[in-house]
């Protein structure tokens, strides 16, 4: 049995475990939860470097041979994505040191937080389709409850919705998992690519791979399944959202990478194709929707979506150069779109505010602030030399490749309308002169203790991002290598089931 | 049996789908209730019905006799029931404190966050 590939989803569940026995001693939770954060991304670095230097990784739990047991498998893309976990685990949890009330902490946010995350990398990590489900009803059930946990009016409301989409979208995929295992006989991803690659495949593939698309589409809230998004992503504390817009969405788009690079691959001609509209639509409304929003959270929340269009499109043209774009695209944007919400929460630990009417100033009242909004907010925009510029320069290129030049324009308009919204917030929070009409209690100054520490995990992500921008040839190399396994699956395939 | 079971199934599912597109807050949640159940009775269906014959490998073989019923699909569901208990618990839980918190379970009342 290979350990790498188990201790991504031990080491939370560890953690939440013997951080529920100090349910009345937060101090000791916020130790455990910090140094559970530092050593879930120790691991997830270590499966990423053993995966870079061996090749794809695989382990049956409990031994049983490839089809028939519990499948851990992590290719390139898995452990980036584990990686990625680790790091906006890690990042969220110093955060939240700094702004989560005591109630929260008693009523167990932290264990919350890590089983979240172990239900993010279980889903990341797994082999099986089935598996794939009851890791995601893990992470749901924590997000549902870190949604509403502190019960205030605006978090049930939106509990309501997301919890109602995502059990939806949830026993869609269980009835596509049942219909998959009646059609092949096999839920393991490895042996299901092999079946259904098969010359006489059974005639309800294309169906189920609607059904696939319908229910990661929802957790992926790609147009038109986006509406519990907008609707609930602002309400949690600023910490939850920004843990939530960094990887649960982003744990859709992986499902639906994974599923539509290895499964549903025999008629790229309709699927494909179809994917290509909706990311399109996709980017379209979601910068559409931020556009039209006064209010910061709104705002950010409306651009995952279009943001998610993007990744989708690298998807849709499926072509080594796209996918690699599209993994490029993950990695900056769950770094970016984190740091956002981050930035976001700590404009309301100045000003108490997040409505962009009774903001202003901020430019000459936190500099540091405003350098540090600028460089995600430039980068989500996509402006050289950062991390989305090249994200967005590589999905571009190749959809100029494929000739599919309407979703080019469509990527490149999207980009104009985000420099837009961007702009917005910046001019309206941060540039314009006047101080705001005393609207909310200014919460303190921006020389406090706890304003100091919300800014330690916004600074290590803007570094990252600038880093990503600056060294993009190796973080594109290693995109390229994960475009390439993603697209000749027979590596995954063998290594899973054997050689034979 | 297939037939009567699908017939079951599709009735299911209109009712859950009918019960989520109320107004009430307690119709939504019994609607998903009923959702859940459907895509579980579906995946016992579609996991081909053999009715009386256990997957036991008898001393000495290989392989149980042929035919036999799947043991995988009922322990997916198992599996997707407890799954399902625990979240139409919290939703239940969800269910009590919004209409604590709102005062009202009419979804229509609940759209101050929707944009």
């Amino acid at each position: 049995m290979n350990a790498l590939l188990v201790y991504p989803i031990l080491i939370p569940f560890a953690t939440a475990i013997v951080a529920l026995f100090f349910g009345k001693n937060p101090r000791v939770q916020r130790g455990l939860h910090l140094a559970g954060a530092v050593a879930l991304l120790a691991a997830a670095i270590r499966l990423l470097v053993a995966v870079g230097r061996a090749g794809i990784q695989a382990t049956q739990i409990g031994n049983w041979p490839a089809p028939f047991g519990i499948t851990l498998v992590a290719d390139l893309l898995s452990a980036i994505m584990v990686v990625l976990a680790g790091l906006m685990g890690l990042a969220v949890a110093v955060y939240s040191l700094f702004c989560i009330d005591a109630r929260r902490e008693a009523f167990g946010y932290y264990p919350l937080l890590q089983i979240l995350l172990m239900g993010v990398c279980g889903a990341f990590l797994t082999g099986d389709l089935f598996n794939l489900y009851v890791w995601f009803e893990v992470l749901l059930i924590a997000s549902f409850v870190l949604v509403a946990l502190g019960g205030e009016r605006p978090q049930l409301e939106g509990a309501i919705k997301y919890v109602t989409l995502n059990l939806m979208s949830s026993a869609l995929f269980l009835a596509a998992v049942g219909i998959l295992y009646g059609v092949a006989g096999t839920l393991n991803l490895a042996d299901l690519a092999r079946q259904l690659s098969l010359p006489d495949r059974p005639g309800l593939v294309p169906a189920l791979a609607m059904l696939f698309l319908v229910a990661f589409g929802i957790k992926a809230a790609v147009f038109p399944l986006f509406f519990w998004l907008p609707a609930s992503y602002h309400t949690p504390p600023l910490a939850v959202s920004a843990i939530f817009a960094g990887l649960l969405t982003k744990v859709g788009v992986y499902a639906l990478i994974r599923v539509f690079t290895l499964l549903f691959v025999q008629q790229p001609g309709f699927t494909h194709q179809l994917i290509l509209l909706i990311a399109g639509l996709t980017m379209i409304t979601g910068v559409l929707g931020a556009a039209a929003q006064h209010e910061i959270r709104r705002i950010l929340s409306f651009h995952i979506i279009s943001q998610i269009g993007y990744m989708i499109m690298g998807l849709a043209l499926f072509t080594p150069l796209a996918l690699a774009g599209t993994v490029f695209y993950l990695i900056h944007h769950i770094i970016v779109k984190t740091n956002l919400f981050l930035v976001a929460g700590a404009v309301h630990h100045l000003r108490g505010s997040y409505e962009l009417k009774q903001l202003g100033g901020l430019y000459r009242a936190a500099p540091g602030l405003a350098i540090l909004f600028l460089i995600p907010a430039l980068s989500l925009a996509g402006v050289p030399p950062l991390s989305g510029f090249w994200a967005k320069f590589v999905l571009v290129k190749a959809g100029l490749q494929s000739q599919e030049y309407l979703i080019v324009f469509t990527a490149l308009a999207v980009s104009l309308l985000t420099v837009f919204s961007m702009m917005k917030i910046w001019a309206a929070a941060f540039w314009q002169e006047e101080e705001p009409v005393q609207a909310g209690q200014a919460a303190s100054t921006a020389g406090d203790r706890s304003y100091r520490g919300l800014l330690i995990p916004v600074t290590a992500l803007a570094v990252l991002t600038v880093m990503i921008g600056l060294l993009a040839e190796p973080v594109f190399a290693l995109a390229e290598r994960a475009a390439g396994q993603l697209l000749n699956p027979a590596e995954y395939i063998e290594t899973v089931l054997g050689a034979d | 049996m297939e037939t009567v079971l699908a017939v079951v199934i599709g009735g299911l599912y209109a009712a859950g789908l009918y019960l989520m597109l109320r107004r009430s807050l307690v119709k939504l949640i019994l609607g998903l209730a009923i959702l859940g159940h459907a895509a579980n009775l579906l995946v016992f269906t579609v996991g081909r019905l053999t009715p009386g014959r256990p997957p036991i490998v008898l001393p000495g073989a290989l392989t149980p006799d042929k035919p036999f019923a799947d043991p995988l699909p009922q322990a997916l569901i198992l599996t997707a029931i407890v799954i399902g208990f625990g979240v139409q618990a919290f939703a239940l839980v969800l269910l009590k404190r919004a209409y604590q918190t709102v005062g009202s379970d009419d979804l229509d009342e609940m759209k101050a966050t929707d944009t």
